[in-house]
């Protein structure tokens, strides 16, 4: 099957030109968030305070990966479900967030901003940590550390497979 | 009357821990790769990668799912046995605190789930489901159980009068409005009847059946194959994309109930569908 070859951060021209049920592989630097790190990111957003990495152009990861064996970069990094993530992504979305990698449908307000401001949401194999993993290259800590496995980090992907599940025109993959 | 060592269930609980989390059982593996066999397009390259996904963590021993979950251990104790260490549940979470440090397992358990949610570090307390069976043997059954699909499972008090089609569109219902979410091809768990906690230990249990396997209650069997039949009809497929393969199994587990109760509980498990056992 062809595959689409895009590199992070993205722009409008890139999202543009993903349709969902296309093959990508992502390259370049993503931000790790699940749970406790979207709750906090938004109280920060609340108080005006500044976030630990721009939300411009950037792709977020719903994971909470296993501790790195030694030598390792990372441990098991599938994705989680992303509909947990849905209350605080619009408004990251309308911040300049472009893109996000998890599992599972969306809301219709995720939908509606990705529609809007131009994003799109890529679907990765849940239950394939093991597989993923061979595509994160680098993995740093970049905030929230008290949090453990749900801390803020910045990967570093390799020809991370994903498939466009919801495209900046509507398109849903869950839809049928 | 046989004595039961402190190390020998620390030691068994640690190794089934680390063993269920890098290789599936060889039931659910076989009945993947018929799955693969039956899908085409975007589902079979999802059930592709799956299957790569387990050749890259038994081999190197890396987790299959980054949710090493939270450990359900059913324990079947034989009464001829006798524990003289303490507290035998400390032994039990000892097992897993040594596997999650020793294996780099995911810490996923929070003291509170209301107000702090401060992570307890070494994914303890497991879940322990204690039973006592003839004997001088304790069988232990672990299951990793992951949050995606635990998170998408119900329970139902039904009335008597709603039956068969009740129970039935409970379970339908149950596995549409999870969808894509608890990573299928799942395994559907039923249990029926009981009481409001037994028929969800039930489901469970039934998740840790030979998968395949029917009931040996023909009408309970028959429930099952139609429950298999209208669960892949509904065409959510592997990761919610749409497909053949929704379910890889539905197994039922049945109980007496009281008059006047028809509880259902249905357990959604993933198709990392993780267990081990062990007989010490």
């Amino acid at each position: 099957m062809n595959e689409i070859m895009i590199e992070t951060p993205l722009t409008d021209e890139v999202v543009k030109k993903l349709r969902v049920g296309d093959i990508v592989r992502i390259n370049g630097y993503v931000y790790t968030a699940r749970d406790a790190a979207h709750k906090r990111l938004v109280e920060l957003i609340s108080h005006n305070a500044p976030l630990p990495f721009d939300l411009k152009g950037q792709v977020i990861y719903y994971v909470g990966p296993t501790p790195p064996p030694p030598g390792k970069a990372i441990g098991s990094a599938g994705p989680t479900t992303s509909s947990r993530m849905d209350i605080y992504t619009p408004l990251l979305i309308s911040l300049g967030l472009k893109g996000m990698i998890g599992k599972g449908q969306r809301s219709e307000d995720v939908i509606e901003a990705i529609k809007k401001y131009k994003a799109v949401y890529f679907l990765a194999t849940g239950g394939a940590g093991a597989l993923l993993s061979k595509h994160v290259v680098s993995s740093e800590e970049l905030a929230f550390s008290e949090l453990g496995t749900e801390s803020i980090k910045k990967l570093l992907l390799k020809n991370f497979p994903v498939i466009v599940a919801i495209d900046c025109y509507g398109g849903d993959i869950f839809k049928r | 009357m046989r004595k039961i060592k402190r190390e020998d269930i620390v030691l068994t609980v640690k190794n089934l821990y680390l063993d269920a989390v890098v290789s599936l059982p060889e039931d659910v593996s076989a009945v993947l790769v018929k799955a693969y066999e039956k899908e085409k397009g975007l589902s079979k390259e999802i059930l592709s990668q799956i299957m790569e996904n387990q050749k890259i963590a038994s081999e190197e021993r890396v987790p299959l799912c980054q949710d090493t979950g939270v450990a359900v251990i059913f324990v079947y104790w034989g009464t001829q046995a006798i524990y003289e260490e303490g507290d035998p549940m400390e032994a039990f979470n000892e097992g897993i605190r040594l596997a999650v440090k020793e294996g780099y397992l995911r810490a996923s358990v929070v003291e509170d789930p209301v107000f702090e949610r401060k992570n307890t570090k070494d994914n303890t307390p497991c879940i322990l489901h204690f039973e006592p069976i003839n004997g001088d043997k304790v069988r232990i059954v672990l299951a990793p159980k992951g949050a995606g699909s635990e998170n998408m499972s119900a329970l139902r008090m039904l009335k008597p009068s709603q039956g068969l089609k009740g129970v039935k569109d409970f379970v339908i219902e149950t596995v549409k409005n999870a969808g894509g979410n608890p990573c299928p091809p799942i395994i559907v768990g039923v249990g029926i009847g009981g009481n409001f906690e037994k028929c969800a230990i039930l489901a469970k249990k039934a998740l840790l059946r030979k998968v395949g396997e029917s009931n040996k209650n023909f009408a309970y069997a028959q429930l099952e194959k139609e429950l298999l039949e209208e669960i892949n009809a509904l065409n959510i497929g592997p990761m919610g994309i749409g497909g053949k393969t929704t379910a890889l199994a539905v197994h039922v587990e049945y109980a007496p109930c009281h008059i006047a109760s028809l509880p259902v509980a249905v357990n959604i498990q993933c198709h990392s569908a993780r267990h081990k056992e062990a007989e010490i």
